[in-house]
């Protein structure tokens, strides 16, 4: 059972952390923790490849005055890790629990929300950093400067009303109160909340400092990874950090996993490698981001092209039944036929043109919940109609 | 007494008969305490659900066979009352939020919520945590989804869910991301004779290898209707050979008998008894969209080559305005006039005729 109910040990927990300040989680914890919340980055110095954004913040580190912000960039490139950050710069974990409050989308944010939860906190007192000696050191370590912040996460799924509900509420507390907003579209925040704030873009990962922090990932969870792996995550993954640490966790949990049980049944079966975890390979990866192996994809691509012999219909339909079949979602294989053909420069312009406007219809009615296959079927056909030149 | 389907479905992950890599997986995922979120897809009858009850077992071992039903009632913003079923055992939930359309939102935020901030109450119970299984999860819209993406990681220690759809198209990528992807593929023909042959022994039925290979090939790689059609072989004769015919299901043999129809006249008359036929086959509940899948499918072998990718075409694009419009029956007549205008004009361009 959890150490929940059991005081003692609570008691003990609480006066050890009391003591220092960097408070201890129980191991068990921890690990359960997804990689995407462990390895988020403890200070601004931690997060990669903003350099300008980072200037920006350190210096506000400095002199205690921030400006509203409004951050905006694609998934997964380090906004709301660069917010916390700072907010844990700024603060230390004490503070931090009465300074700091974050909504994001899964919270209702109606408007009366924003009437209500963040008006409120807008305009309550400050608290007061911890007192005494002991505060003493505390205030040193962290500037603990004389206002809150708000954070609001997915700015952009926020109705409109509710964004102008905030407008005025910006302005009356920013003696006391400081604002963050999130968002992937700075064009969905409507223009008075945007010049109230100091932009910051993030731009999309660069591939060398997503494979430097996946691979130091992999070694502090001694996860070993065949060659090539770290690319794969990273094409996977599209620049998305997120998404690729999720994924190389996933593949860890079913490698790690059956490395576990093989141990189990040694006598039986002999283990191939000593050590913690069997090699993560391409293919597993591959299969978690439900990427379609070459070979399915090429035979589909084989079925398309124009040879002659027997109808089209004839040669297309089986290989789009078998990839029904075996599960493949439709989203999946519109985008890598298209990579594949879009691609191919032994495709003429104009035939190229007519296979993307059967792509975009595609593409929309897979968007409005069609019947997959009849899509992909339909979809394959047309292709294989435009390459034949009919 | 129960249907084959459900006599001997298996109960545990060792009784699997095929993905056996796949049933390794999930073993060893419920053996290791750390239970990752689940979003498991793949093609109807391919034993998405089977797994997952299978794995449940190895979860909590067999307390979660003891179901209940019960009925709750929501309300939403505009206090609209709604009622909803939840199965439930001690350790688990099952829902399908498609049921209530488009207040889904609302129970996934107050029934995951409610359950999140519940302890497991069980003592003795294996894991800390509850699992909570959304069926349909390609049907949720994307308010609910946009629900559940804080909820997954905020709750993690209470809280796991098991997603089962159809296909990751219609789930928006951060579930994605948030969520082990498991693809359960339909079984091939030869695994489904193994199942069948199995099944047969089991009920004292004589083998019959090559029976229940054209079982395998009727069934389109469904292992529920495969095992639906053997039981009805064997329903209807009491002695069956391997030229026993296999009795489809009478919606299908309604729309073969719809595709001679229209393959044989092209006329307004004809359009008007096939519209009957249709309106039967909707009053039957038969979806409409399986109605046009099946129809395009019958027609496929019987009509020209040159017109398949045509008629496959407007297969396509009628099935879209189905699903995008609001009465059915509009579109599935418009198929069938589209699909008369289409080989009448093939006939009439090509001026010869040795089909029909």
């Amino acid at each position: 059972m959890s150490n929940f109910f059991d005081i003692r040990a609570r008691k003990a927990a609480a006066a050890e952390n009391g003591g220092s300040s960097k408070a201890t989680k129980p191991t068990e914890n921890n690990r359960l923790q997804p990689w995407v919340e462990k390895y988020r980055p403890k200070s601004l110095d931690d997060v990669t490849s903003q350099d300008h954004t980072i200037t920006v913040l350190r210096r506000t580190l400095q002199s205690a005055n921030l400006p509203h912000m409004l951050f905006y960039g694609p998934p997964g490139t380090g906004k709301t890790s660069t917010v916390l950050a700072l907010a844990k710069q700024l603060y230390g974990p004490e503070l931090i629990k009465t300074r700091v409050l974050e909504l994001n989308a899964s919270d209702e944010r109606g408007i009366s929300i924003v009437r209500e939860k963040v008006k409120d906190f807008a305009r309550m007192q400050l608290s007061n950093p911890p007192a005494g000696p002991a505060g003493e050191e505390y205030r040193r370590k962290y500037p603990c400067p004389p206002y809150k912040i708000i954070i609001l996460d997915e700015a952009d799924s926020m109705t409109q009303d509710a964004q102008s509900a905030l407008r005025r509420t910006m302005e009356t507390y920013s003696k006391i109160t400081r604002f963050c907003l999130i968002c992937n579209y700075v064009t969905r925040i409507i223009d008075p909340l945007a010049s109230r704030c100091s932009k910051f873009r993030f731009k999309s990962l660069g591939d060398g400092n997503a494979q430097k922090r996946l691979e130091d990932i992999a070694k502090l969870e001694n996860v070993r990874m065949e060659d090539g792996v770290v690319e794969t995550l990273i094409k996977c993954a599209e620049g998305d950090l997120r998404k690729a640490i999720t994924f190389l966790q996933s593949a860890a949990r079913l490698v790690g996993a059956q490395a576990l049980e093989a141990k189990k049944d040694k006598d039986a079966m002999e283990v191939d490698e000593e050590g913690d975890g069997k090699r993560i390979t391409v293919r597993s990866v591959e299969e978690i981001a439900g990427v379609i192996p070459e070979n399915t994809i090429d035979r589909l691509l084989q079925a398309v092209q124009p040879s002659g012999k027997g109808a089209q219909y004839e040669r297309v339909a089986p290989v789009i039944a078998d990839m029904v079949a075996e599960g493949w979602s439709a989203t999946q294989v519109v985008n890598q036929l298209y990579d594949k053909i879009v691609m191919n420069d032994s495709i003429e312009n104009k035939q190229k043109n007519r296979i993307v406007m059967s792509f975009s219809e595609a593409d929309k009615r897979l968007v409005d919940g069609a019947d997959e296959h009849l899509t992909i079927l339909d979809l394959s056909l047309q292709v294989a109609g435009a390459l034949a030149g009919s | 007494m129960a249907l084959l389907v459900d006599k001997h479905r298996p109960r545990s992950l060792e009784a699997l008969s095929y993905h056996h890599t796949l049933s390794d997986r999930l073993r060893s995922l419920a053996q290791s305490g750390d239970f990752p979120h689940l979003l498991i897809y793949g093609p109807s009858g391919a034993g998405k659900k089977t797994r997952i009850t299978a794995t449940l077992r190895a979860l909590y071992g067999p307390g979660v066979e003891k179901i209940k039903i019960d009925s709750r009632v929501f309300q939403t913003t505009s206090n609209r009352k709604l009622e909803f079923n939840i199965v439930s055992s001690n350790y688990h939930l099952e829902i399908t939020p498609s049921d209530v359309g488009n207040y889904d939102r609302v129970v996934v935020q107050d029934l995951l919520k409610e359950v999140a901030q519940t302890q497991q109450v069980d003592l003795a119970a294996k894991q800390r945590f509850k699992v909570v299984v959304i069926n349909e999860a390609d049907h949720l819209t994307r308010d609910a989804q946009a629900a559940l993406r804080r909820t997954m990681e905020k709750y993690s220690p209470n809280l796991r869910l098991i997603l089962l759809a159809n296909s990751t198209s219609n789930i928006i990528a951060p579930i994605r991301s948030r969520t082990l992807l498991v693809r359960v593929a339909a079984p091939t023909e030869e695994e489904i004779c193994d199942v069948l042959k199995k099944v047969g022994k089991k009920e004292g039925y004589k083998e019959n290898a090559e029976l229940e290979k054209r079982i395998a090939k009727e069934s389109g790689r469904n292992l529920r209707r495969a095992l639906l059609m053997f039981e009805a072989v064997h329903a209807q004769n009491e002695q069956v050979n391997e030229k026993t015919p296999i009795p489809p299901p009478d919606w299908e043999a309604l729309i073969a008998q719809i595709a001679d129809d229209i393959i044989a006249e092209h006329t307004p008359a004809r359009i008007l008894q096939v519209r009957a036929k249709l309106y039967d086959l909707l009053t039957h509940c038969i979806p409409a969209t399986t109605i046009l899948k099946t129809l395009t499918f019958k027609l496929m072998p019987k009509i020209d080559d040159a017109l398949k990718s045509e008629v496959v075409k407007w297969s396509a694009f009628y099935e879209h305005r189905i699903r995008m419009g609001s009465k059915v029956i509009f579109h599935l007549e418009a198929f069938v006039a589209k699909f008369m205008r289409v080989s009448e004009a093939h006939l009439m361009g090509m001026d010869f005729d040795d089909d029909f």
